[in-house]
């Protein structure tokens, strides 16, 4: 197929309908030879992947087998809990909300996020909000660096490029959040028999924009082969309330706003779904670049970009790797155990 | 300890759990995979608070940071240009 010389936006667009039944298809063929599980947990953020998550979930299994979650904690934006309660109204789907900043408090989260941030601005305390940035690849940023975000109360706004050790530990303590919102999805997955499905889009699972063992686990990814524009094309087929369609994608993870292209990707969604598709399919920078805007220089550093953080990143995909694989005796269904895992 | 031996001690140490097998002066940390994005804001810091320099964003880019020789010229230059800026201002 010509894809190089056809090369655009409308490669990226599917048949929504159809994408939709192929997926609830095998979210129900999953369910059964595989997770044998009665239903799905899924965590609500008010966002467009766990809307969308959510919906493909109550489409292949049926409202009563699906329960989303909703944790919001001291940080999260006060849009979120509106938007996820849309769209649990209109799934018609149970959900149960779980308050998660007394489990971060008792975990110390605040207390080291605070600390770590006041390696770099002694003064952060009561008042003051935060976030992390990422350098600008599209400016000529060839390294990736971070930087620190702060917002005093009187509304000043400074930013300091985090050396090695404050950003560990921000990013450390940060992960307690996507953590303990995971143990809650498995906690209320178990006592209901059910399997946990994960939200994350292509862009996201590709680059690895996840927490391991946070939004990373899950027993199922319904969308994780989708690019972000992809999902927004199944969202509109499936309903979901345009308030959520039309919401910047969001981190909703630290105190000061932070859209996703912000703290991570290198474009916003819809141009970083081309460079992607482009550099999985080796259109040149030069054909992607007027596509965007851009210079081809500059999506060449996109490209390189895409491949540094996938070596930087690929841990999180890793399973636990073991010394020496483990023979299951041929029995049926424990190919996909070699890595590690219980018997059951 | 040259400069040099400072910084490959440094990335085998940290990077090579201290077997340097097969790590050249002119190896390529980014293209042969022994530092990643994350190791390059560790290796940032560690320059930083070794020779007490200041590393500019501008400065953050693999021409001065993805090999040893690579980041060792960068430090011999910095340092030059911290001695020569303080002997300008007596």
């Amino acid at each position: 197929m010509g894809v190089t010389a056809d090369f655009s936006a409308e490669v990226l667009r599917l048949d929504p309908e159809r994408e939709i039944a192929r997926i609830c298809l095998r979210i129900r063929e999953l369910m059964l030879t595989r997770v044998k599980r009665r239903g799905l947990v899924v965590g609500l953020s008010g966002g467009i992947d766990s809307s969308v998550t959510a919906a493909l979930a109550v489409r292949a299994l049926g409202r009563e087998r699906v329960l989303g979650l909703e944790m919001p904690e001291r940080h999260s934006a006060q849009e979120s809990l509106q938007l996820s309660g849309m769209v649990a109204a209109s799934l018609g789907m149970d959900t149960v909300r779980e308050e998660i900043s007394g489990i971060l408090e008792s975990v110390g989260f605040y207390q080291r996020y605070d600390d770590a941030v006041r390696m770099l601005f002694p003064e952060y305390g009561a008042g003051w909000k935060s976030k992390i940035a990422i350098s600008d690849v599209v400016a000529g940023a060839e390294l990736t660096s971070f930087y620190l975000v702060v917002e005093s109360p009187d509304a000043a706004v400074t930013r300091m490029r985090l050396p090695f050790k404050p950003y560990l530990e921000i990013v450390a303590a940060t992960n307690f959040k996507q953590r303990i919102r995971k143990m809650l999805e498995y906690y209320h997955a178990d006592r209901l028999h059910f399997a946990v499905a994960g939200t994350p889009n292509r862009l996201e699972y590709d680059q690895g924009f996840f927490v391991k063992l946070g939004d990373g686990a899950a027993d199922i990814k319904p969308i994780a082969h989708l690019y972000k524009s992809q999902v927004y094309q199944l969202a509109e087929s499936l309903g979901i309330p345009e308030q959520i369609r039309n919401r910047k994608p969001t981190t909703d993870t630290y105190s000061l706003a932070q859209g996703q292209d912000e703290f991570y990707f290198s474009l916003p969604y819809d141009q970083m779904d081309l460079c992607l598709l482009a550099k999985n399919r080796a259109v040149p920078a030069e054909l992607v670049a007027p596509l965007l805007g851009l210079k081809p220089e500059q999506v060449q550093m996109v490209f390189r970009d895409i491949d540094a953080k996938r070596a930087t990143t690929r841990y999180l995909h890793l399973p636990p790797l073991l010394v020496e694989e483990i023979d299951w005796g041929n029995g049926a269904g424990r190919k996909d155990m070699k890595n590690g895992g219980t018997p059951t | 300890m040259s400069l040099q031996e400072d910084i490959r001690e440094f990335i085998v140490e940290n990077f090579l759990f201290g077997d340097e097998g097969g790590l050249h002066d002119d190896s390529s940390f980014l293209e042969e995979g022994i530092v990643d994005s994350t190791g390059i804001m560790q290796l940032v810091s560690f320059l930083q608070e070794q020779y007490l320099i200041a590393i500019e964003d501008e400065e953050l880019i693999p021409d001065n940071l993805d090999s040893i020789k690579k980041v060792t010229n960068f430090i011999e230059d910095k340092k030059r240009a911290l001695m020569l800026g303080s002997t300008g201002s007596h």
